[in-house]
């Protein structure tokens, strides 16, 4: 039996093919290595993202994330559930605080879930992986498994917003969070924690929607990583990784800037550490290659 | 005018902040507001809105109906949750702008051609028509979104950035046939249209 064991909510973008399949070869990658059992919550939907609100509104949004939940609790009776993407665990942790702070609307909530023959109790609990890195297994918990030191990376902790904001990691602070940090010198490398960039937003889905205005966030986001020696900016969030890193030949077209900064998932840093390969690593993954994690994770 | 905001008016004549209070999400906090302007300086948009959530709270207030519901401040949110986080009030300000932005949405106030009205609304018929996202339509459908010459411009404009994304498995081309999605579709299509009944009705939204 697994050291431990929990319900997966990989979310859209960490399916196969999909725009952050890297963080999920990865987190498969660091899970053999740690002894975690991680079992997809059945037939999982999509948690309507923050971008949801306007077309989706409160409880449609709510309803389909008890979709998850009373899944989870059928099947998967007892386990947390644990989301390595940052929107899906704010959404559904969202979910899960307003139902349980409110018995109207989890009665309503239980109305639409009977249209499909569901039915949630109450008392998920959810949490981020790197929630579940942190206080279930510990900063020396998280060093056991090391094959290789990261020495020599230096490496901008970009934590942005989703995993920081509103819910955080228990004991961090919002203005300067400390946890991603921490993760890099537990693995060795070298952690910029002057870099004042750590939490500023992305621009999250308004990437799309106003290109202009969010390219200015992530101009500041790798100005600032350039600024401070870093030579790879690490995060635990997939919008993060895909708009700080996807957008940087645009910025550089039309501001002529020359960015060429690799953006990489704690996972993969923690997979080169534990001896993993740069494809169990998913290093194939990156837009940007991460030469040096590559390197290393070749060595 | 829409029939659901005829009937919001003449119910709530004068009196927008019982109107807010009622039908927009956290709406009963709003009255919480204490003036400190810390949302309107935590906003990382705060140079392109018209108005930040502190002057929206107060406009609330005043029974500035017409002005806050054709606001484009509401779809300016990134989600950040810098504003919440920070307000020493503690009220859910990331919420309750969300939750204007859907009543002005559905009573149809909100401004027209709003990029983020048009893609959100994009990302939600898009999410919940499998039950899972599909990352290339949304993508396709939103350069395309002004017609075919100026959506050809736009996709040549990433196609470096997509070809990069296909290389490195994050893109994949035959989602245009379907992509990902959940089993039992009929039984979540069913949970959201329940849901979307039990809400309207409280709301007002039925005709």
């Amino acid at each position: 039996m697994a050291k431990k064991e929990y319900a997966f909510y990989p979310g859209c973008s960490s399916q196969l093919k999909a725009s952050a399949s890297n963080y999920l070869v990865s987190t498969n990658s660091i899970c053999k290595s740690l002894d975690i059992k991680l079992t997809e919550i059945p037939d999982w939907n999509c948690c309507g993202a923050s971008v949801g609100y306007c077309e989706g509104g409160e409880l449609p949004r709510i309803a389909i994330n008890a979709r998850n939940f009373a899944q989870a609790e059928t099947h998967l009776p007892g386990q947390d559930i644990v989301a390595t993407c940052a929107a899906c665990w704010l959404s559904a942790r969202e979910s899960q605080e307003r139902l349980d702070g409110s018995a109207q609307l989890l009665k309503e909530t239980n109305e639409a879930l009977a249209a499909a023959g569901l039915h949630y109790n109450g008392g998920a609990n959810v949490r981020h992986m790197v929630e579940v890195l942190i206080e279930d297994f510990g900063y020396d918990g998280l060093k056991a498994p090391m094959k290789k030191s990261l020495e020599g990376l230096k490496i901008a902790g970009y934590v942005g917003c989703q995993t920081n904001r509103p819910f955080g990691i228990d004991g961090e602070s919002f203005e300067n969070p400390m946890y991603l940090d921490k993760m890099v010198e537990t693995l060795g490398g070298e952690a910029l924690s002057k870099y004042e960039q750590k939490v500023t937003c992305c621009g999250g889905a308004l990437a799309f929607s106003e290109p202009e205005k969010s390219q200015k966030q992530i101009r500041d986001i790798v100005e600032s990583a350039y600024d401070h020696g870093a030579e790879m900016i690490v995060t635990p969030c997939p919008l993060c990784q895909a708009n700080v890193e996807v957008y940087q030949s645009e910025i550089n077209k039309k501001q002529g800037t020359k960015f060429n900064m690799p953006v990489v998932y704690y996972s993969q840093l923690m997979t080169v550490a534990y001896g993993g390969s740069a494809k169990d690593a998913a290093l194939d993954g990156q837009l940007i290659k991460a030469e040096k994690l590559e390197k290393i994770a070749g060595k | 005018m829409t029939t659901a905001n005829q009937t919001a008016v003449e119910r709530y004549r004068n009196n927008f902040l019982k109107e807010v209070e009622a039908n927009v999400e956290e709406g009963h906090m709003v009255k919480m507001c204490m003036q400190c302007g810390v949302c309107a300086g935590s906003c990382p948009l705060g140079p392109h809105w018209t108005h930040s959530p502190q002057k929206i709270f107060m406009m609330i207030r005043a029974g500035k109906r017409d002005e806050v519901l054709g606001s484009d401040s509401m779809f300016m949110c990134t989600s950040c949750y810098n504003c919440m986080v920070r307000c020493p009030r503690q009220l859910p300000i990331t919420h309750i702008m969300h939750g204007l932005a859907n009543y002005a949405h559905r009573l149809g106030l909100a401004p027209k051609g709003q990029p983020t009205r048009d893609f959100a609304t994009l990302f939600w018929n898009n999410a919940i028509k499998k039950g899972r996202v599909n990352e290339l339509m949304l993508t396709l459908r939103h350069y395309f979104r002004g017609g075919l010459v100026s959506g050809i411009k736009e996709a040549l404009g990433m196609q470096s950035v997509g070809l990069g994304l296909f290389l490195a498995k994050r893109l994949n081309p035959m989602e245009i046939f379907g992509g990902h999605g959940v089993k039992d579709l009929k039984g979540f299509h069913a949970i959201i249209a329940k849901a979307k009944e039990i809400e309207d009705r409280k709301k007002g939204f039925t005709s």
